[in-house]
């Protein structure tokens, strides 16, 4: 058949189309108005087929796949809550290997920053925190925390992590595990079951539409955990105790351990029932366990979770996409619990690459993943973006107790293991008190206050006017351009564009300030551009 | 299906805007218009309430009941120290500590609650109790009471002021979260700074070292150069962004400010309240009262006095006289005591029995079995004094009240509904009112202070 022939074949067939709809007066039929944005997007892994899938079912276009500069603060951001350097900056921006974003990803989670900033996460879900209402004392949440951040760099599987979280004994301070049964001001089986079960199921137990013997029977697992002081100041042993009180239904009889999906275990007097949890919880073939932590990661990478709130996992709360859910769950089991398996998979997808800029159909989608999430830094990342830039410290301390305890200068925010230790400024970014497990504990909404902070206080002031940017950058400065330049890649990680550049120029070379005066305004106005404080 | 689609936008649109303009006008607020959480979370009572604001003078670390307002001159030198000399005051029948002869003219306009009890000695867990009259371990941690004003008082109509409604000099409480599980928009804004100094820098507000003209000029340029907000104007979040900056902008360079200005105070004035950092707290407060702040808390540190407690206690007590006697005295003259309420006190008083040993050199510890409060204003009665101590000050004899029902009384006089609640991050039911949660028991309350209210 000629090309001719079929175009003419073709556009009879419509018209005779168009003709019958006409006649029997239906809508014409759903353009594929948007078929050029999902032939654009690009596939890289099994997430983006997926991903593609239900974008496509639901005819909302994906966004366009975001430059390298967009991504290299995003995922360095998002892997090591920590923003490039400029050097870093160039040289990535300068790489012409079409394989640099894997290359980068692979050296983002291999960095120490990756350990420190999920151990920071790691520590609002795990409560890490000496004081109220943890009560863990410091030494005690130094050491839990140390531990947390040692699994993390050593990528010790998450089956791995856990199990020992939950079964370790020992004192508090030289066995830190333990201290997962110490982070609470109640320690009654319940409010330990429901701790377990809200971190390492995404279940909340009081509200998922469980029996109340349901809920027993999972506190009936740590009615045999037991705690005791030593000679030590505030050192305490958490051990299995046969002699501990089971719990009792209404009618006075004891109940025994039973999980969610099963019948109740019948456990030895002599074996600690949280190792039987343990083997329950962390197996492959539990149903929340992998599931739970995959959807997780997404979260916390992509803004939102496959089911949202991750927290919330009851079975009503329909995932976005269940194929995508089960398919990162049987990665990980297949991965034997390798975590940064899962990192590197949604890192690399072009699915968390694409742009934060909607199009036209795509800018109402609040509960997919049509384009990234923008969302605002974290109250410590953003401390500490400002610190690096303007090489500058911050003072962190805690009243509780006394001596009081105070950080060096050089300590960067996202590295703070005790949660009692904060300060002013962290707080009113949001950083989470670390009174609960739930991720919405965290709160990054930006308010006035907070602009205002970063618009007009001394503090901030202080930092650019006296810390080493600005003196460095005027003494050091080849010629303006270079110090416009450099401003750019320091404070957003990429080269201004042309009319950015025309406009700080201009500003620069005003003779009605001093040089440094008008670099210091620069700087500041960088720092205030919603670019700055926002991922993207 | 193309129309149904539209639909469903339409309806996702208007639950986004209303969710980013709630988020907004609450937003750890300056400006507070518009959807409001208090409407949802229980409502005023329909009576006009007789107490507007509040002013906080929190003392923690724990001021000493025996050197303050509740003097036991009998009870010998290993409890009184040298402070053995308790003065009169004008209210026949009530005497206080001798470094407090200015208060002591004033004993009509207020009432000391010297019945306070909750039995705890820990500085974190003590101030817990106190400033959000629960418990702990309710498995909750509930927010203080400055957070609770704020969310009923704190917006229109109540409220239409242009400060923040919840505002602590100069620094956060500490030791305790304010806004406990209400998000985080319900914590204070610090001023920071030094109101004794000049000028006084108020973080956010007035800043010390950038001349009004370069505010203007770094404005222009930020709004220039900003491309990313130009061509993210798409993004609820960019849009809530710069509407905050909006918004701060009106108070960097408007009239809202002036709240913060002490020079406008007369000399006179401003040497009433004393020269020191306390004192010109209390000057700030009181202005922030006659522009209706609803809550003020003056973070009033350095009252943990383990050593060398009378030392601590000469410096201390005597410009607490003078700063708090001018506050009473000049919201009377301006006709804003009957509606500002003014309570003093800390986590817990101070051992009354004295450590003269090394390495105390005379101090007190802790002491949570008795304690004394200072109220007045916003319908507290004065020249009244409920509950009593026994001869050395250790326990309660007579009248007992807990930190619940003073904060109970509070929430009365403010007009905050007993049934009024919380808004909690996953939904779960959670009274302002400790009685109404049901949480107290009969033996640990001594109910609503009905005596001076």
């Amino acid at each position: 058949m000629s090309l001719k022939n079929f175009e003419f074949k073709a556009v009879i067939a419509v018209l005779a189309v168009f003709g019958v709809l006409f006649a029997i007066g239906a809508e014409p039929p759903e353009q594929p108005k948007y078929q050029k944005y999902f032939d654009n997007f690009k596939q890289n892994n099994k997430i983006d087929e997926l991903v593609l899938n239900v974008l496509k079912s639901r005819d909302i276009p994906p966004s366009e796949t975001c430059p390298d500069d967009v991504f290299l603060r995003r995922a360095c951001l998002d892997l090591t809550g920590t923003i490039p350097t400029s050097q870093e900056a160039r040289n990535f921006l300068g790489d012409k290997d079409p394989k640099k974003r894997a290359k980068l990803i692979d050296r983002l989670l291999s960095k120490n920053e990756f350990a420190v900033y999920w151990s920071m996460k790691w520590g609002d879900l795990l409560r890490i925190k000496a004081e109220f209402p943890s009560n863990l004392w410091p030494n005690a949440a130094q050491a839990y925390a140390r531990m947390v951040k040692d699994r993390i760099q050593n990528n010790t599987p998450y089956d791995k992590f856990v199990r020992e979280l939950l079964t370790t004994s020992g004192s508090n301070f030289r066995d830190p595990a333990v201290n997962f049964y110490r982070a609470f001001q109640e320690r009654s089986p319940q409010l330990l079951a429901e701790n377990a079960v809200q971190n390492f199921m995404g279940l909340r137990l009081a509200e998922s539409g469980l029996t109340e013997n349901q809920i027993l029977g999972m506190a009936a697992f740590f009615t045999k955990v037991g705690y005791k002081g030593t000679e030590e100041w505030k050192e305490e042993i958490i051990f299995f105790n046969p002699a501990g009180k089971p719990l009792t239904d209404k009618e006075g009889k004891p109940v025994l351990p039973t999980p969610l999906n099963g019948k109740a275990f019948e456990i030895p007097a002599d074996t600690d029932p949280r190792l039987v949890f343990a083997d329950w919880l962390t197996s492959p073939k539990n149903p929340w366990f992998a599931r739970n932590i995959v959807n997780r990661v997404w979260y916390w990478l992509m803004g939102r979770g496959i089911v949202h709130e991750p927290d919330d996992m009851r079975a009503e709360n329909a995932p976005w996409s269940s194929e995508l859910l089960k398919y990162l769950e049987n990665e990980l089991i297949a991965q034997n619990f390798d975590l940064k398996h899962i990192y590197r998979l949604i890192l690399n997808s072009n699915t968390y690459q694409l742009s934060a800029k909607s199009n036209e159909g795509n800018d109402e989608d609040e509960d997919g993943f049509s384009h990234y999430r923008v969302r605002r830094l974290e109250a410590e990342v953003i401390i500490d973006a400002i610190c690096q830039i303007t090489g500058t410290g911050e003072s962190y301390q805690s009243a509780i107790p006394e001596p009081f305890t105070f950080l060096p200068n050089n300590q960067r925010a996202i590295d703070i293991a005790d949660g009692s230790i904060t300060s002013p400024v962290l707080e009113m970014f949001g950083k989470p008190p670390r009174n609960t497990s739930f991720e919405s504990e965290r709160n990054s909404v930006p308010s006035v206050t907070q602009v205002q902070h970063l618009l007009n206080s001394s503090s901030i002031e202080r930092k650019i006017v006296n810390g080493r940017l600005i003196q460095q950058l005027i003494s050091q400065r080849k010629n303006d351009v270079n110090l416009v330049d450099e401003l750019y890649l320091r404070i957003l990680s990429r080269f201004p564009t042309e009319e950015e550049k025309k406009l700080a120029l201009a500003y620069l070379t005003d003779t009605k300030r001093r040089a440094n005066e008008s670099a210091t305004d620069i700087a500041w106005a960088l720092i205030n551009t919603s670019e700055f404080i926002l991922k993207h | 299906m193309a129309k149904r689609k539209n639909r469903t936008y339409l309806k996702k649109k208007i639950t986004r805007k209303s969710f980013f303009k709630s988020v907004l006008y609450g937003a750890g607020g300056i400006i507070f218009t518009g959807l409001l959480d208090s409407k949802a979370f229980g409502q005023l009572l329909e009576n006009k309430p007789k107490a507007k604001s509040v002013i906080q003078i929190w003392m923690w670390g724990g001021p000493p009941h025996l050197d303050t307002f509740d003097p036991k001159p009998d009870a010998g030198k290993d409890y009184c120290g040298p402070l053995n000399r308790p003065i009169d005051t004008n209210v026949p029948g009530i005497k206080i500590g001798q470094l407090l002869p200015l208060l002591a003219k004033q004993a009509d306009k207020y009432s000391l609650l010297r019945g306070m009890t909750h039995g705890n000695t820990g500085h974190e867990t003590a101030a817990y109790m106190v400033q959000t009259g629960r418990k702990p371990g309710e498995g909750l941690v509930y927010p203080g009471m400055g957070a609770v004003v704020s969310l009923f008082r704190g917006q229109p109509p109540e409220y239409k002021g242009a400060l923040p409604p919840y505002i602590t000099v100069t620094t956060p409480q500490g030791r305790f979260s304010e806004c406990g599980f209400m998000a985080s928009k319900y914590k204070p804004f610090s001023t920071g700074g030094d109101p004794s100094r000049e000028p006084f820098a108020v973080e956010g507000i007035v800043s010390e070292t950038v001349s009004e003209e370069r505010q203007k000029t770094r404005k222009e340029f930020l709004k220039n150069i900003d491309s990313f907000t130009r061509s993210m104007m798409e993004d609820p979040l960019v849009k809530v962004i710069e509407s905050c900056q909006e918004q701060a902008y009106s108070m960097i360079l408007g009239e809202a400010r002036r709240g913060f200005l002490l020079n406008e105070e007369t000399k006179e004035t401003r040497d009433l309240y004393g020269r020191n950092r306390f004192g010109q707290s209390c000057l700030l407060a009181k202005r922030l009262v006659e522009r209706g702040v609803p809550y003020i808390t003056i973070n009033y540190g350095g009252w943990d006095t383990h050593k060398r407690h009378f030392e601590a206690m000469n410096q201390k007590l005597p410009e607490f006289d003078k700063a708090l006697s001018a506050l009473i005295q000049d919201l009377t003259d301006k006709k804003l005591l009957d509606s500002t309420i003014v309570i003093c006190g800390g986590e817990f008083g101070r051992t009354p029995r004295i450590s003269w040993e090394d390495p105390w050199y005379g101090g007190r510890s802790h002491y949570g079995k008795a304690f004394s409060y200072f109220v007045a204003g916003g319908g507290f009665k004065g020249g009244q004094v409920v509950g009593k101590t026994d001869g050395t000050g250790e326990n309660v004899i007579e009248r007992p009240i807990y930190p619940w029902d003073l904060i109970v009384s509070m929430y009365e006089l403010l007009g905050i509904d007993k049934n009024a609640k919380l808004p909690h991050p996953q939904g779960l039911t959670a009274y302002a009112n400790p009685y109404t949660a049901g949480v107290i028991s009969a033996k640990e309350t001594g109910g609503m202070l009905k005596e001076i209210m």
